[in-house]
């Protein structure tokens, strides 16, 4: 064996990355500033409500072809879609495939008002995913049916090395939550209260948005907006988080 | 069209203090930054604002490239009689934005 492969070998680091789940599960808030948190709890302050406020309108302002709005079949949604976004990424058998609550929102703008879909991070499909009455409701997704493929696809990319700092997700999440990264306290990576408001962005912004930051961070290749690797991740992240409050949207530095 | 967000306590008591918040949904634009391209993004602020109680300007705010993006806003009050709190603002694109609140005064 040459030398340089026996140093190869040596600084060989593992591909898939294993560390304990953690537990007990905590929120992204719980890791944010007392400030923050107020922010976040505050009704009137939150500056993701403005988004909340225009998804209200947009419910049931008539759109598409068939002008309909989104009240015509789902009536107040209040009542209707309480919890419901808690149950995304979901396997619908009516579109035969896999959604997160974009795709979801998306699929019956196309189908049924017969509209064009909305872009990722549009105001109006943020407004719409904001406005989805799912505040305080446990994550509940089911991964049944192509879900489970996509679970695992989700858990191997979730583990696996990626980036020129060549860290998985777990990595920081799994082994490192609760430890400071920077200024910040490195959170345990769960989708709860997601869309929220990031001082960074000075906006609302989708999970796939903060997917994708972690991404950058890790100085990856970015999956684009809707890419199959983000959905599955986004599905394995609702497993991990299972039980756990969102109370979207959220407020995050 | 940007939103705006008022919040008035339910009732006041006559003479007494009372808060007035303000969120208006703005992008706050510096008119420092530059985009992906190295082009510079102009500059895109709410420049005036202004509350009016019962006629009068009870509250105003000139604000600067140094404000964050969606300004909130809080100050105190005293009122006499119930009436109708109105804020109304304005960008250097000259567009305008205006917000009411009903306040109960007891």
């Amino acid at each position: 064996m040459s030398l340089s492969r026996v140093l190869r070998s040596a600084f060989l680091v593992p591909l898939v990355v294993t560390a304990q789940t953690p537990q007990p599960l905590k929120s992204g808030i719980e890791f944010q500033s007392a400030d923050v948190r107020a922010l976040q709890a505050d009704a009137f302050g939150n500056p993701g409500m403005l988004w909340v406020e225009r998804g209200a309108a947009l419910w049931n302002a008539p759109r598409g072809e068939r002008n309909i709005s989104c009240a015509s079949c789902h009536g107040d949604a209040t009542a209707s879609m309480k919890g419901v976004a808690a149950r995304y990424p979901a396997f619908l058998a009516s579109l035969g495939r896999v959604a997160n609550v974009e795709q979801r929102i998306n699929a019956c703008v196309v189908d049924n008002q017969k509209a064009v879909a909305l872009p990722y991070e549009s105001p109006e499909l943020l407004a719409l995913t904001a406005f989805r009455q799912s505040r305080g409701q446990p994550i509940a997704a089911r991964a049944d049916g192509a879900a489970a493929a996509l679970l695992e696809e989700g858990a191997r990319i979730y583990h696996r090395r990626q980036g020129q700092l060549n860290l998985a997700c777990t990595s920081c999440h799994d082994a490192s939550w609760g430890r400071t990264l920077l200024n910040e306290k490195v959170s345990q990576g769960h989708p709860a209260d997601w869309p929220a408001y990031r001082f960074e962005w000075q906006a609302l912004g989708s999970l796939e948005r903060r997917l994708r930051a972690c991404y950058f961070g890790v100085r990856a290749e970015l999956p684009p907006y809707g890419s199959p690797d983000l959905l599955a991740l986004q599905v394995y992240l609702a497993q991990r988080a299972a039980g756990l409050v969102s109370d979207p949207p959220g407020v995050r530095r | 069209m940007l939103l705006g967000r008022i919040q008035v306590p339910p009732s006041v008591r006559r003479g007494e203090a009372f808060e007035v918040r303000i969120l208006v949904e703005h992008p706050m634009e510096t008119g420092f930054r530059r985009d992906m391209n190295g082009q510079s993004i102009p500059v895109y602020i709410v420049n005036k604002l202004s509350c009016r109680y019962a006629g009068y300007e009870v509250f105003s705010a000139e604000l600067g490239t140094g404000m964050s993006a969606n300004p909130y806003m809080a100050f105190f009050a005293v009122a006499e009689s119930s009436g109708e709190v109105a804020v109304e603002w304005s960008d250097d694109r000259g567009a305008t934005g205006r917000v009411t609140a009903m306040l109960n005064v007891t």
